[in-house]
């Protein structure tokens, strides 16, 4: 049991931190022409919680995407057609990077405006109490977005309801290139802020993917919807830059030896010793397969073709 | 269904209770929905009728119950936000216009977006600047909106049934002084949003008046008292303001050569002046008259008794440009008319006792 989750976690850990950094190789040729915000680094908690949400259950996100998209089990050639701008791409090439959907797994889309999905999936959460379904809406979004009054409102709703939606925080510390401290008061901890809300509240590093599942499987109880709302507040950090396919360290905003720390603490690295203490199979050939992959999904999307112009125009109304 | 005589405010319940009953999965929500005022009784009896899981009360946070409603679309689950002013909609202006607008548009058609959110314009009683705006050009001005302005009890039951059951977020704008206003309701059987968005209202020769929700009502009052005297004014009532088919308006004014547009809401920019550009664009040589634009100044509602005399246009005054476009010097019968009316000026009529 443990082996087949740590390869499973492996696995998409991989998936997504190979495409992330495929992406960054080709940025520069100017093909993908859209902003690219990359979850290099950060992947720990979209692969985790890979294994927790079910085909059936919602989730939404923000402008870095790509994990929560990809761990939801969205069509990463769709994915990449839609970063290139084609008519293949997930949102016909309207939406790009920073607009993904795959409603055949549930992820009901992501956005661009800080906090923007966040009602949105209490929304979806409140649809499942209409419908009397059991489906658990998850949202993702990062730290910056607990400066947004709508979380509050959210959060408040969701509870006041007990919504079965699960608030999952990245608390990369930083806001573009504003750090955690220049916005909100250095002693607090935002878990602890937003369990005084009266919900379920609960905090992690994410260095360790495999201890984040369990500790994931722990908490959230998926068998009873009114078990919710949950919210989770993890710590994780964003190896490249903000926008882009680069690193950032010339600008330096960030502390050198902050950075060292976390990337010496890498997710991945973690996982690999771990499988390979208990002598599991060869990994090389797990990364092959998943390289091959993704290699041939950026082919697709690179051989696809742009919509036609007229289609610009097109799709304002739903008919 | 008998076709009874309504207010148009029991026209709004009476389509939400239609609509309620035709798709279970239907919520309606917003801030006094369940209380005892029920949105100036538009939400009455709806709680106990379908139950607090679909009818209820809410919290005060305009732009997350909007975002709400947007997730519950995507799963289809229809919603209803009532706003008790127009102006409390603005807190909920990332999630109409980032969000509700453009969700099918940007995500490839992938999924809609079907909510309807009740905006109700405020007027009188020194309601002031922030509880009296006509924004319905704001609206209007955002790509993947619907926006719609009903003015009388009919085509409020109509419109509201119709867009409830478009698939796409429609901006639906009452005016609190049409609220009051009854007629007969004729209930159909179809409902369809792009098939009323507009209606002659009065046939006539002499000019083209194109109006909406209160504003309809006040040139309806003109354009009837005129007919005794011989002038025929073509009154165009706009339902839907998006999308709008133009062709009647077009047609109209090729007849009468003379365009009069009045508009609830400001002078700069407004939907009035987008009547009047379409108008001079296509049929520019048909136009006997400069066209000529009755709407707000573009300055905020001040609340005194005092200031708010003459701060509305009168309906002297739409006679005054009515004269201007055809060319008449004599003083009216209608004129005199309205003069003797006698009244408050900030409420609808005597009988007006609130809620304002």
């Amino acid at each position: 049991m443990e082996k087949k989750i740590l390869l499973k976690l492996f696995s998409a850990l991989y998936k997504i931190r190979f495409t992330e950094e495929e992406i960054s190789r080709r940025y520069n040729k100017g093909k993908m022409r859209c902003p690219i915000h990359l979850s290099t680094g950060q992947e720990a908690i979209a692969a985790s919680l890979s294994l927790i949400m079910r085909k059936k259950d919602f989730a939404v996100s923000s402008h870095r995407a790509h994990a929560h998209y990809l761990s939801k089990g969205g069509s990463l050639k769709k994915m990449l057609a839609e970063i290139y701008g084609k008519e293949t791409g997930c949102s016909k090439g309207k939406g790009g990077s920073m607009h993904l959907i795959d409603t055949s797994v549930n992820f009901m889309g992501s956005t661009a405006i800080v906090g923007n999905t966040i009602p949105v999936g209490v929304g979806l959460g409140l649809s499942s109490l209409i419908k009397k379904k059991n489906q658990f809406s998850f949202i993702f979004f990062g730290d910056g977005a607990i400066e947004e009054g709508v979380f509050y409102e959210s959060v408040n709703f969701a509870i006041l309801k007990k919504l079965p939606v699960i608030f999952i925080c990245e608390n990369n510390f930083y806001s573009v290139y504003s750090h955690l401290k220049k916005r909100q008061p250095e002693n607090r901890k935002i878990y602890k802020m937003v369990n005084s809300m009266l919900i379920k509240s609960y905090f992690s590093n994410s260095f360790d993917p495999y201890y984040l599942y369990k500790f994931l499987k722990n908490k959230i109880n998926l068998k009873n919807t009114k078990s919710g709302p949950y919210f989770f507040e993890f710590t994780n950090y964003r190896w490249r830059e903000h926008c882009g396919p680069n690193f950032d360290n010339n600008l330096e905003y960030r502390d050198k030896k902050d950075y060292n720390n976390w990337i010496n603490k890498d997710p991945l690295i973690v996982l690999e010793k771990k499988i390979n203490l208990l002598k599991l199979k060869n990994l090389s050939i797990i990364k092959k397969k998943i390289e091959t992959s993704v290699l041939s999904a950026f082919q697709f999307a690179e051989k696809s073709k742009f919509p036609k112009k007229s289609e610009a125009l097109k799709g304002v109304y739903a008919k | 269904m008998p076709n009874k005589i309504i207010t148009f405010a029991e026209s709004v319940n009476e389509a939400l209770i239609y609509s309620l009953k035709k798709d279970k999965n239907m919520i309606c929500y917003g801030l006094g929905t369940t209380d005892p005022k029920n949105i100036f009784s538009t939400t009455k009896n709806l709680e106990s009728l379908f139950g607090s899981d679909r009818i209820f009360d809410v919290p005060t946070s305009e732009n997350a119950l909007t975002g709400i409603s947007i997730g519950a679309a995507l799963n289809k689950v229809r919603s209803v936000v009532s706003h008790q002013r127009v102006d409390f909609a603005l807190l909920a202006m990332d999630q109409i216009i980032n969000s509700a607008a453009k969700w099918h548009y940007m995500f490839g058609s992938n999924s809609s977006v079907p909510i309807t959110i009740r905006l109700i314009i405020g007027r009188g009683w020194g309601q002031g600047p922030t509880h009296s705006q006509s924004l319905q050009s704001l609206f209007v001005n955002i790509p993947g909106l619907k926006v719609v302005v009903p003015s009388n009890p009919q085509n409020c039951y109509d419109l509201l049934v119709a867009s409830i059951f478009d698939p796409n977020p429609v901006i639906f704008i009452e005016h609190r002084w049409l609220h009051n206003i009854s007629s007969k309701v004729i209930k159909k059987k179809k409902y369809n949003l792009n098939q009323n968005t507009l209606k002659i209202l009065s046939k006539g020769k002499d000019l083209t008046i194109v109006s909406m929700s209160f504003a309809t009502v006040e040139s309806l009052h003109v354009v009837n008292k005129l007919k005794e005297e011989g002038i025929y004014c073509e009154l165009i009532d706009i339902n839907v303001l998006k999308p709008l088919k133009y062709e009647k308006i077009i047609n109209s004014v090729k007849k009468t050569g003379r365009l009069l547009v009045i508009d609830t809401d400001t002078n700069i920019c407004g939907f009035g002046s987008e009547i009047i550009s379409v108008i001079s664009q296509k049929i520019f040589k048909y136009l006997k008259k400069s066209p000529i634009k009755l709407a707000m100044p573009d300055v905020p509602v001040p609340t005194s008794y005092g200031l708010t005399k003459d701060f509305y246009y009168s309906k002297n005054e739409i006679i005054k440009k009515i004269k201007i476009l055809i060319d008449c010097k004599k003083i009216l019968l209608a004129e005199s008319f309205f003069k003797k009316q006698k009244g408050f000026h900030d409420v609808p009529g005597t009988w007006f006792n609130g809620p304002f």
